[in-house]
């Protein structure tokens, strides 16, 4: 004699059981909510302020051997920018030991004879010095110190009713972000790292709560099956995931106020499809782990570090070497990283949301799929 | 008109990393209409036992047929006909007792009319009526072991499985609980019921006596307990001097087993030995020597084998502190609260030097509280403790410096060797040089460690780590002994070997308190304290308080009557 | 030192040495972290895909191109078709740029006009936008040069002439090994000692800690001094693979360095025993330890310039001890800090870690008595 086949009814009915179950533990457990609200809004905060690309002033030790009207017209046009915040001395040793302590960002120095170089038709250097100790602050700080030599060279020609002797200038538009604001983009891409340690974590801590507090025995020994597990752990925490998404969302645009471009129904789908991978993830780490402790401390590992560093969130994907760049393929917040930065900022692009999408899609089956052979309903 | 409900033939399981099968070759038939009891120490493969038999584990060999099915293969049909208790009650103490009913129930399938009267019958039963919509968190042990009982019998099993159901939980919901699962197999169920208590285990129709995974005896408890007629003797009238007796006993041929029972010594000889006399004790005491009739645990010890009761080979009167006459473990007036509720109230007693004092009570009741107040992990709300003449809170480190503390679980480092472990606690306690060397060498080889000091403690042997644990208590040579629930969870063996090291400490002169809820024991206690709802409601000799609930209803109380009865009467005396 | 504590620092050692996932988890893995993630943090913006337009075809505009295309920092150059292809490649992050020459380019240019050639570059990298306007310009202004040599035309009378301190080729591992070094200093400083009390706690073996001769003082000295030890000696191999493996130069005084972090360990180690005493179970303290850890980290600079934020923000981080030690990380490593420097931001550390530790010998006392 087989056992007859449960009936649909029953699952259904031991699927909403078992949500309802969730839903009440997640209400009555203060911890849920912490790491559902509190945590992800502290940590959009910090994101949202204390991580930024935008230099707000540029310290400079301006260093002028030889005062000359030319020097002096130089001198005016970095300290008339708002861009610089600019002092000047005779001697350069007090602005070498600013550079080095980093209460300065570099050094620009006149030498001796720069006018009369310059008169002479030999052309004469404006020593720029930078501290490489942050190459990418380095960087910016030259291109904005090229650029305002740039102007003030065109300034002079033009007081001077001279021939501009730059015959090809670069004019840039910024496309999406049009007043170059780091945040634009940071936050929304913080939300991605954010969502992915919510949803891992949450899911592998409780899941392990089970298994270390022997109700998973007991839930084992009643004729649940593994598709009224998982769905009745996925769906309550999938739901909490949307409200933190909603809620992180919401800072964004009204704390921030970054723009958003896209359709929030767009929004809504890649957010969905995200969590699945995030959840997933959780939920084949519990199934390995067994015990909050380890549960913690692999999700930390394996979805909040990847995607802090391999996600192109603040770091430049383009720039690592190749094995890193293909290892990144494999973190799903890479995919919703560009994903939220092109809803929010650039529109409903599906050039970039399909592959984003199937990107995602495909990592969340391989953890669904490894998961459902892992989780039995057997201990052993 | 009983069936069989499950045949296991030839079953074999082992886990990876471990030497021996968790069960090893067992054939046996388990059958509807009464209790079977599942007994053996912790480890032997009881619960292993339990989840192959739901399909929660899956044997490496052998065949299994639960209600004629498979129990892996129709693990969703066998999991309908099977309820399954496991150990800590699976309940979710963050919900309701009715939310945890109704997941169950949605989870069996149990709906409508059929779930209606199905909660009216068990909470009825379970008497959890009135406390329907309190978390299962805020439940007493007792009735969170009702409410795990009801959620397995949402839908009347044919068999029910109960993993250690009264581990952890007091005298009184013990034998409420035994009369409840009793009231099922009237209904024809058929029960497993797992346990560490060999007298829950007497009291089945039937058991299954397992030790390292393998099956040493089935039947019923009482086809084991006849080999032993005319084998078990008491030995009165030994008064001061029973622990004296006790270690004699243990050096004469023929005795397999002692163990102190309130003023009595209980002594078992192997089969066919001469029977017991009180001539035998000639030369220690005047004693009188009756036989009496034997008990499971008789048996279990006899079954076992190589259970010559072990003597200590601590030396007797080694060279102890010089201690000022009085008591040695005073506690006067000792409350603590927290917030608004009072986890002790005034309690006081005192323990004299080479004394045995128990404290006993049920979970809760605040025992744990006062132990911890005397030894100085707590700092009172008032009152005081004393220890060797120091006041516990104002003298802490020189008062610790005297006592010797055993914690309830095994509490060693399990990632460290024996010898970092005994060489650890050598440290702490200050021994250095030739002191400390001297030390090491008499622990090891008093308490048999040699072989496995390079061993990670984590890994040892139940009685080992129960050695190992004593050892590192007792290495600065401490004139108090502080052991709370030290044989909890340990088989009747390893719990003989470890009070006779107890027993010899105490003849040279050491004190010892000791906290249990384990009733077998607080008759090794010279005095009890029961300490209930965070007061002292009954104090004296095990015998004392066994004589004070003599009735003639209950003419020869045991130490179970007497908590019961206590508890009861107090009750009753805070409803009036 | 008294031989009981002593031998608990002894113990403290062997447990977390002993118990293989903690080795696994608090002295391997920085280890692979230092390996993968110095080359990950990078924010330096190459291999980047630029789009051309080309309306012109003259001489001109295709030497201009093919400098892009010689440049080492894109790599790849598409031609797009019609200004009908800029959108759609910009949109789909096909290209993060698209370099726009109109049609009247050489045209003006032989007429002695300036020319403007238009750079349009995708916002959701600000940052890699701005570094790429700033590579374009460099290349033009080389073009603008020679065509003005070339022309025997008065070129600029002054030009800029660009020195890169403290790591002369820019290379990138050398700004973020220091960083990610003073990270898991911290790391591997705060996961020791927030799991010390409460693994103690959670395996029972506190209680028998506590009823031994130790005073509370000396249980927390043990456990502050053996995650000191731990700490160091991890950071120590960290700091050999940061000099042998990536070959970063140590400029400053080891000496200095090594003082620095052992107060910078103790104010950790003292936030790491606060956790650990307030927590009852180790998940609790994995927790805990990463609610102060991801902040900390984020607001000391290590990721983007501590100038970069609000004032207020700027005047908070001086109670982070991880902003003052990234600096004094990245200061002996790359620029050989003076010691006055190195004062300024020891100070604070000093003063935060009597600040912790007295907080959390104050949460144990409270907690255990």
């Amino acid at each position: 004699m087989s056992a007859p086949e449960p009936a649909s009814a029953d699952r259904l009915r031991r699927i909403i059981a078992l949500i309802r179950k969730e839903t009440r533990q997640i209400l009555r457990d203060p911890s849920t909510v912490i790491i559902a609200v509190i945590l992800p809004l502290t940590l959009l905060f910090l994101f949202g302020y204390g991580v930024s690309f935008d230099a707000r002033r540029i310290e400079i030790g301006l260093v002028i051997d030889d005062p000359t009207p030319e020097t002096g017209s130089f001198t005016a046009s970095l300290m008339n920018s708002s861009l610089f915040a600019a002092r000047s001395a005779r001697d350069r040793r007090n602005f070498e030991s600013d550079l080095v302590a980093g209460r300065i960002d570099g050094i620009v120095v006149l030498a001796s004879g720069f006018s009369a170089q310059g008169a002479r038709g030999d052309r004469a250097p404006i020593q720029v010095i930078v501290d490489g100790s942050d190459p990418n602050k380095a960087t910016l700080v030259r291109n904005y110190l090229q650029g305002a030599w740039g102007n003030w060279l065109m300034q002079e020609a033009i007081t001077r009713g001279e021939r501009i002797t730059f015959p090809i200038s670069v004019e840039s538009r910024v496309w999406f972000n049009p007043e170059i604001a780091s945040h634009h983009y940071l936050v929304p891409g913080s939300i991605a790292i954010i969502l992915m340690l919510i949803g891992a974590l949450l899911t592998a801590l409780v899941v392990a709560r089970e298994w270390e507090r022997g109700t998973m025995e007991a839930l084992l020994a009643t004729p649940v099956g593994i598709i009224d597990l998982l769905a009745g752990k996925l769906i309550p925490y999938f739901v909490l995931g949307m409200i933190t998404m909603a809620l992180a969302t919401g800072t964004a645009l009204f704390v921030f106020g970054v723009p958003f471009r896209g359709s929030f129904s767009v929004l809504a789908l890649m957010t969905a499809v995200f969590l699945t991978t995030a959840l997933a993830q959780g939920l084949l780490i519990s199934t390995l782990a067994r015990n909050q402790l380890v549960a913690a401390q692999s999700t930390l590992i394996s979805a909040f570090l990847p995607s802090f560093f391999l996600s192109g969130f603040v770091f430049e994907i383009a720039g690592m070497p190749l094995p890193l760049r293909i290892i990144s393929y494999a973190v799903p917040a890479r995919y919703f990283v560009s994903g939220l930065q092109t809803l929010f900022l650039a529109g409903d692009v599906w050039s970039v949301i399909w592959p984003n999408l199937t990107g995602m899609a495909v990592i969340a089956v391989v953890y669904i799929t490894l998961t459902a052979v892992k989780t039995k309903t057997r201990l052993d | 008109m009983s069936e069989a409900l499950v045949q296991f033939d030839q079953i074999v399981k082992r886990f990876d990393g471990t030497p021996h099968p968790a069960v090893a070759e067992i054939t046996t038939t388990i059958m509807s209409g009464g209790i079977t009891g599942l007994a053996g120490p912790d480890g032997a493969g009881k619960t292993t036992l339990l989840r192959l038999i739901l399909g929660l584990l899956k044997a490496d060999s052998g065949a299994l047929r639960v209600c004629g099915r498979d129990p892996v293969s129709e693990a969703s049909a066998v999991r309908d006909l099977v309820a399954y208790m496991p150990q800590r009650f699976g309940l979710y103490e963050d919900l309701t007792v009715l939310e945890n009913l109704t997941l169950y129930a949605d989870l069996r399938a149990v709906i409508g009319e059929e779930r209606r009267t199905a909660f009216e019958r068990l909470l009825a039963f379970t008497s959890l009526a009135p406390f329907t919509s309190r978390l299962a968190g805020a439940l007493s042990g007792g009735m969170k072991q009702k409410l795990g009982l009801a959620c397995a019998l949402i839908r009347t099993p044919r068999l029910l499985l109960l993993d250690e159901p009264s581990a952890g939980v007091d005298p009184v919901s013990r034998r409420e609980l035994w009369r409840m699962v009793q009231t099922l197999t009237g209904e024809g169920l058929g029960v497993v019921w797992s346990t560490a208590y060999l007298d829950e285990a007497e009291r089945c129709e039937r058991v299954l006596l397992m030790n390292d995974g393998k099956l040493i005896y089935e039947g019923s408890p009482s086809g084991l307990t006849n080999r032993m007629v005319g084998r078990s003797f008491h030995v009165r009238n030994a008064g001061e001097g029973r622990r004296g007796v006790l270690a004699s006993a243990a050096k004469m041929p023929g005795v397999i087993d002692g163990v102190i029972q309130g003023a009595n010594v209980r002594i078992v000889m192997a089969a066919g030995a001469t029977p017991l006399s009180a001539e035998d004790f000639k030369g220690v005491s005047h004693v009188e020597v009756t036989s009496v009739p034997p008990r499971f645990e008789d048996a279990f010890v006899s079954l076992l084998g190589s259970a010559t009761p072990a003597v200590s080979r601590l030396a007797a009167g080694a060279v102890r502190a010089k201690l000022d006459a009085g008591p040695v473990v005073e506690a006067k007036e000792l409350t603590r609260r927290f917030g608004s509720f009072t986890a002790a109230d005034r309690i006081s007693f005192s323990i004299g030097r080479g004394e045995i004092f128990g404290l006993l009570g049920p979970n809760g009741a605040g025992k744990s509280t006062t132990f911890k107040m005397l030894c100085g992990l707590l700092r009172p709300t008032s009152g005081e403790a004393r220890v060797a003449g120091l006041d516990v809170a104002a003298q802490t480190s020189a008062a610790r410096n005297r006592l010797g503390y055993m914690a309830q679980k095994f509490s060693l480092y399990g990632d460290l060797s024996v010898a970092q472990n005994l060489a650890f606690f050598a440290g702490v306690y200050g021994l250095t040089g030739a002191r400390r060397q001297r030390a090491l060498e008499r622990v090891t080889e008093a308490f048999g460690l040699q072989r496995y000091l390079e061993t990670n403690a984590g890994t040892l042997p139940a009685g080992f780590k129960q050695r190992l644990a004593l050892s590192c208590a007792v290495m600065h040579e401490p004139p108090v002994l502080f052991l709370d629930e030290p044989t909890s969870g340990v088989d009747p063996l390893t719990r003989r070997e470890f009070w006779a090291h107890i027993n010899a400490f105490v003849q040279s002169g050491v004190t010892v308190m000791v906290t249990t809820h384990f009733l077998e024991e607080a008759e090794y206690c010279d005095r009890i304290a029961l300490v209930y709802r965070a007061r002292v409601i009954a104090a004296g000799t095990p015998d004392d308080l066994k004589d004070s609930v003599r009735t003639q209803a209950l003419p020869d109380p045991t130490l179970e009557d007497a908590f019961i009865t206590l508890v009861e009467a107090d009750d009753k005396k805070v409803a009036a | 030192m008294r031989s009981s504590l002593w031998s608990l620092i002894v113990k403290e050692l062997l447990a977390n040495w002993r118990d293989r996932r903690n080795r696994i988890i608090l002295l391997i893995s920085p280890m692979i972290q230092v390996l993968i993630f110095s080359f990950a943090a990078t924010q330096e913006v190459k291999n980047v895909p630029l789009a051309v337009l080309d309306d012109n075809r003259s001489i001109l505009s295709r030497e201009l191109i093919s400098r892009f295309e010689g440049s080492p920092q894109f790599s790849q150059v598409m031609h797009l078709q019609g200004v009908g292809d800029i959108a759609p490649t910009i949109d789909s992050r096909t290209a993060l740029a698209v370099l726009h020459i109109r049609q009247d380019f050489s045209r003006k240019l032989a007429a002695g006009q300036p020319a403007q050639v238009q750079l349009l570059l995708d916002g959701r990298s600000s940052n890699a936008a701005q570094i790429i306007q700033g590579y374009t310009v460099e290349i033009v202004d080389r073009l603008n040069v020679e065509i003005a040599q070339s022309a025997s035309l008065r070129g600029p009378a002054s030009v800029v002439v660009a020195r890169t301190w403290f790591n002369p080729n820019s290379d990138t591992l050398w700004s973020t090994v220091p960083g990610l070094f003073a990270v898991l200093t911290t790391t591997v400083g705060m996961m020791v000692s927030a799991l010390s009390v409460a693994r103690e706690r959670e395996l029972g073996s506190f209680e028998q800690l506590l009823v031994s001769p130790l005073t509370s003082i000396e249980i927390l000295a043990g456990k502050a001094a053996s995650a000191l030890v731990i700490a160091v000696s991890e950071t120590t191999i960290i700091m050999l693979i940061a000099m042998y493996v990536l070959g970063v130069p140590m400029e400053g005084s080891m000496v200095l360095l090594y003082g620095a972090m052992i107060v910078y360990l103790l104010s950790i180690i003292g936030i790491g025993l606060f956790i650990s005493s307030l927590s009852s179970t180790q998940q609790q303290a994995i927790i805990g330890a990463f609610m102060f850890l991801a902040p900390a980290i984020l607001l000391s600079g290590y990721a983007t310039p501590v100038s970069n934020m609000p004032d207020w923000l700027q005047t908070l981080t001086f109670v982070n001890p991880v902003r003052h030690f990234v600096v004094i990380a990245k200061g002996a490593f790359l620029k050989d800090l003076p010691i006055d420097v190195i004062a300024a931001h020891l100070w604070p550390l000093a003063l935060i870690a009597a600040a912790t530790l007295s907080a959390a010998t104050w949460l144990f006392r409270h907690k255990t008595a």
